[in-house]
């Protein structure tokens, strides 16, 4: 398992690939990956940098917390989890969410809920520069696709 | 008693500070290490409490020691 926060720029993907370079072969016959972004606008506004600020301890305890909790309720052979804090630009990634088991079912689900925890319980904050050169902090997170917590 | 008190993101610019070291016998919870560092400003109604880094509410005792942080709503992922 691997959790982290990230003060610099990371490739996502080249990281799926390396940490499962790091699993036993044949062990894992599904990965689910989820990969946030960051966008270009927000709110009809256009957003040229955002800033990531997050509550340093408690973050990474409560992202333990949760994978190891989905780790024993689906069977969940690794997981890795990667966040971006600091000053972002759009394209860059900010979080990385990787899922490995024997099975696609167990991998889809417990992807999602590591993913909705993080946005909702997770303490991340963004500060959003706009392209008039002014700060705003984001207000609330966009809904999930479904309610998949508890 | 000497608790810290730490807020984040949109609170800490509200308040106009991150971190506060209190000592004051009169502070049992959350909310009265609150009203010791911001007695101008009552609680936003959206603002969250963790006590040592676990979410706890504002009325939770607080005890020597311990690490108060008030923050927004969370906006990761």
């Amino acid at each position: 398992m691997r959790i982290e926060v990230l003060e610099s720029a990371f490739d996502p993907w080249q990281e799926v690939v390396r940490h499962e370079l790091s699993l036993s072969p044949g062990s894992f016959g599904a990965t689910a990956v989820f990969v946030g972004t960051m966008r270009d606008m927000n709110e009809g506004d256009t957003v040229t940098r955002m800033t990531l600020e997050h509550y340093a301890g408690m973050t990474e305890e409560h992202l333990s917390q949760v994978a190891h909790q989905v780790q024993a309720d689906h069977e969940i052979l690794d997981v890795v989890i990667l966040h971006r804090v600091g000053d972002i630009t759009p394209g860059d990634p900010i979080v990385l969410v990787g899922v490995w088991s024997e099975h696609r079912a167990e991998a889809f689900e417990a992807c999602e809920k590591i993913v909705e925890y993080l946005k909702s319980q997770a303490p991340f904050w963004k500060k959003e520069r706009l392209s008039d050169g002014a700060d705003r902090w984001v207000e609330h997170n966009t809904a999930g696709s479904r309610q998949v917590l508890n | 008693m000497t608790i810290t008190v730490r807020f984040f993101a949109s609170l800490a610019d509200r308040v106009g500070r991150r971190e506060e070291l209190i000592s004051n016998d009169g502070i049992h919870t959350a909310r009265d290490a609150w009203m010791h560092c911001v007695s101008d400003m009552p609680i936003p109604g959206n603002a969250l409490v963790a006590i040592n880094r676990e979410y706890s509410d504002f009325d939770a005792v607080v005890k020597e020691g311990d690490e108060v942080a008030f923050f927004p709503p969370v906006t990761g992922g």
